[in-house]
């Protein structure tokens, strides 16, 4: 996407401005529908009304800025960065800022939605617009109150001049601004004009988190609100057949307990949902016992004291079963055609040589440091719901749905989240606090233990690809990805990723089993595994090639012609000069003795990554030392919150890729806590070094796209250390010991 | 039920509640000192680090009749006027993503620096490796770490 300076939006009804009572400027704007993932900017949005404006900028009489910002923060530093948008085309300094989290109207929203890495991808030409469009109404006010032709004044850091040498500040017009016109084609600034974007912006919530001031969905509390445990079937395929509750209602903390499923079996009966919120709704048709407390621990205590009988109600599902049914798949022949070129059988018949690799991935829990919990109560006049959901306009429907209500009824607050990764974008959680509510009557915080939260159910789902590449002549002539999945498959443009159109005899094929066991979006859903799978596939390919792996892509590379075929959006020039950044930055191939390097380079949510892994051996085991990565996400919005999600994402990787593991037996979870389930912590962690392609391309998002290719370049520095072929995730469970110079 | 008492944050204060309620949740529930987090509630995860006479505990898994007459810091209690070097380190490097598990790292970090002023790389791995941090913003915990000591001697 072209970096533009001029955006033919219609204005008219983009901006809304009005005076405030108190004195100064507000201005309304949509910052959802700006972010709308669906349509690519332009946007049309000469449809909208005041009513559908959620985010406002005040700005006050003397001169300070609020940017109201109603977008659900998970710790992707959107919170910071959009406002930083805004700002730097409003030109205030930026210590003039202050971001608050906005009101939220379930009503009207439209995108509330965190997740994607598409915030800041979409919202950039609409928050550049705003601000500039402010600033413009300014600007005209002044020249108002001078007398002189707008076009011969200017305004930098909140001061307007004219060439007269008269200054104002914004504050000393903004009650004049808030009467005119809302202007129309304003100009953008050049990006070498930018004083905000591109510097360091320390998240806006930092002195909150650091004081341990009340911000997250869990440290939410009303008067009066008791407290909420769900037991639910401890398999899946188990529905609940009797309790007994004795022992827990002679606690004395236990206020009450109860059962809830009923409106969410009548919601799931219904025969059409509602498609905008169905994606998000993960409701089980079994009934769950709820313990009704005082405090936390009340209901955790009394929880424990439930006697429950369980039956199975469909199968229950053990690891053993889905690993044998997804390489089935992989050896069957009903999979779908995701992509095809050339001709695919051809190349393989008439082949020298032929690769082919099955990859192995379980299934894994989010784990958000928070747990999940969310915050109800039900009246005759509105249905409040608060707490951190990554998804509160599908939550507020479904809600909405469940108990009968209006949608205008259903109020939703969103509160900083603990942390997202996919978790926070299924509102089972919000959709049981509402039933529980509306039973009680009574304000009520659902709470989860990390037992519920692992076992509750919503799993990155176990993959398993089978990739074969067909040799003839030392060339690559033919490509071929298999995809087996629980549930469902790869999505939108992935199975047109890198290597497509790279290589001319190419096909992408899937298929899935449908299991019980609920799954959904994990940080980078399909690429935080398949970039691994390929990446690995890469590096053998180059060895039976006989050539350097990092050249192997590069002459791949050369095969692509940028913007020929409309599916493909990963840039073959972006990936490459990022390729060349991170073996540049890395010392590719030039390392100490005992050092081995992995190499990987992944296109995913619009961002071109490349990675160098060093490790070196301990015992015979891989210590992953340090990771250098090559980023073109187009303009660095803000670099610190940007270098932060890349050193996340890529830690992130690393740990799940060596450590992560989770397995089901008849239908339960085998870790529900981390005292079994490990997480990568401070002692595995290498040293991340992140460095970014220049450039002034439009900017894309942080999120997920450090993420896919850490698998794959850690798998490959251990293949260069030990010889040893890693197929099969958690790798610390596959791991060979290995002494040090021992190669293969 | 029984009462107990307990110096929290330099103030006496007194609770009633059951005797095998976790620190964290006398915290949380009874005295609104939310900054104390819940992240696993066996002593994995660190997030609800606090300090029993400047030393770190897992908040968690001690029940609240081991702790009559403790005398407790918690987040909220780190800093009077200004940051402490360690949440002004904290800052400093924007450490944070989404901050939940934050309070408990720089609680560990104090208590640690205040026993090893002056760490090594590899101490300061060992002191935080107690403390999970989903977002992985590990490599500017350590950084902020080695800061604050910095910043304290």
């Amino acid at each position: 996407m072209e970096h533009k300076n001029k955006i033919t939006f219609s204005r008219r009804n983009f901006l809304r401005t009005s005076a405030l009572a108190s004195g100064g400027l507000l201005i309304g704007f949509n910052f959802l529908t700006s972010c709308e993932e669906a349509i690519v900017p332009p946007v049309d949005i000469s449809k909208l009304n005041f009513k559908d404006f959620n985010a406002f900028i005040k700005i006050a009489e003397n001169g300070y800025v609020t940017i109201f910002s109603p977008n659900p923060e998970i710790g992707q530093g959107v919170k910071t960065a959009m406002p930083m948008i805004i700002a730097e085309e409003l030109d205030v300094p930026w210590t003039h800022v202050s971001v608050s989290q906005g009101a939220l109207d379930t009503k009207n929203f439209s995108r509330q939605v965190a997740g994607g890495s598409q915030s800041i991808r979409f919202g950039w030409d609409a928050l550049r617009q705003t601000g500039a469009t402010a600033k413009q109404m300014l600007i005209n006010a002044a020249a108002i109150k001078w007398n002189v032709d707008a076009a011969t004044c200017s305004a930098s850091e909140g001061i307007i001049k004219n060439t007269n040498g008269d200054t104002l500040g914004y504050g000393d017009v903004v009650n004049e601004a808030a009467h005119l016109e809302v202007p129309e084609n304003v100009n953008l600034k050049e990006t070498k004009d930018y004083k905000i974007i591109g510097k360091d912006a320390i998240n806006v919530d930092i002195d909150k988190i650091i004081t341990g001031k009340p911000l997250f969905g869990l440290d939410y509390k009303e008067d009066g609100m008791l407290y909420a445990s769900v037991l639910r079937p401890p398999a899946f395929g188990q529905i609940l057949t009797s309790y007994d509750a004795s022992k827990a209602k002679a606690l004395p903390g236990v206020i009450d307990v109860i059962t809830i499923g009923e409106k969410a079996r009548r919601y799931l009966s219904q025969d059409k949902l509602d498609p905008s919120a169905h994606w998000s709704v993960r409701l089980s048709n079994t009934d769950k016992v709820v313990v009704i407390g005082k405090t936390t621990w009340d209901v955790i205590k009394g929880k424990k004291a439930i006697k429950a009988t369980w039956k199975e109600d469909s199968l229950v599902e053990s690891t053993a079963l889905h690993d044998n049914e997804l390489l089935k798949i992989l050896d069957g022949k009903n999979l779908e055609t995701r992509r095809e070129d050339g001709n695919i059988d051809k190349a393989f018949a008439e082949a020298d040589n032929i690769l082919e690799r099955t990859y192995e991935s379980p299934f894994l829990p989010h784990n958000c440091m928070e747990p999940m919990n969310f915050f109800a109560n039900v009246t005759n006049e509105k249905v409040h719901l608060v707490g951190p959901v990554q998804t509160p306009e599908a939550a507020a429907k479904v809600v909405a749905s469940l108990l009968s209500r209006n949608l205008e009824d259903v109020h939703v607050d969103m509160t900083r989240m603990g942390g997202g990764f996919g978790r926070r974008l299924y509102g089972d959680f919000v959709y049981e606090a509402a039933e529980i509510a509306d039973k009680m009557k009574q304000p009520i915080k659902l709470i989860s233990t990390r037992e519920d939260d692992m076992s509750l159910g919503v799993y990155r789902p176990a993959i398993t690809y089978r990739i074969a590449a067909s040799i003839k002549d030392g060339k690559v002539t033919g490509y071929s990805l298999k995809e087996a999945a629980i549930n469902s498959n790869m999505y939108g443009l992935i199975p047109h990723f890198f290597p497509a159109g790279a290589i001319k005899n190419y096909k992408v094929e899937s298929g899935n089993y449908q299991s019980n066991i609920t799954t959904g979006a994990w940080r980078a859903p399909y690429t935080n595994f398949l970039a691994f799978a390929e990446q690995s596939f890469f590096d053998e390919l180059a060895g039976v090639l006989d050539i350097d792996t990092v050249q192997l892509r590069l002459d791949l590379l050369k095969n692509v012609k940028d913007g020929e075929d409309s599916n493909i959006q990963y840039s073959a020039k972006r990936m490459t000069d990022t390729i060349k950044l991170a073996v540049e930055k890395s010392n590719w191939g030039n390392t100490k003795d005992g050092v081995y390097q992995g190499f990987s380079a992944y296109y995913s949510h619009n961002t071109h990554v490349a990675e160098v892994i060093d490790i070196t051996l301990k015992n015979g085991l891989p210590m992953v030392e340090k990771v250098t990565v090559a980023v073109d996400c187009g303009i660095v919005v803000n670099p610190t919150g940007a270098k932060n999600q890349i050193e996340g994402g890529v830690i992130d990787g690393i740990g799940h890729a060596m450590y992560g593991d989770f397995s089901f037996k008849n239908g339960t979870p085998q870790d529900v806590n981390f005292n079994t389930y490990r997480l990568i912590r401070m002692k595995e962690t290498p040293i991340v070094n992140t460095f970014f392609v220049e450039n002034d391309l439009s900017p894309t998002g942080l999120g997920e796209p450090g993420l896919p290719p850490a698998g794959g370049a850690l798998a490959n520095a251990i293949k260069a250390a030990t010889g040893q072929i890693l197929t099969k995730q958690p790798f610390a469970k596959f791991l060979i010991k290995h002494d040090a110079g021992l190669k293969v | 039920m029984a009462s107990y008492n307990l110096k929290i944050n330099g103030k006496t204060v007194s609770v009633n509640v059951e005797e095998d309620t976790p620190l964290l949740w006398v915290l949380r529930d009874e005295l609104n000192l939310v900054g104390t987090k819940f992240g696993c509630g066996i002593a994995q995860c660190g997030a609800c680090t606090v300090h029993l006479d400047g030393t770190a505990i897992r908040s968690c898994s001690i029940p609240i009749s081991s702790m009559e007459g403790a005398n407790i810091t918690t987040i909220e209690g780190l800093a009077d006027e200004k940051l402490n070097p360690v949440q002004e380190a904290w800052k400093e490097l924007d450490v944070p993503q989404c901050g939940y598990c934050q309070a408990g790292q720089i609680m560990t970090a104090t208590s640690f620096l205040s026993q090893n002023p002056n760490p090594n790389h590899k101490d300061i791995r060992n002191a935080m490796n107690g403390n999970l941090c989903r977002c992985a913003s590990y490599n500017r915990i350590e950084k902020a770490v080695a800061l604050a000591a910095k910043k304290m001697s």
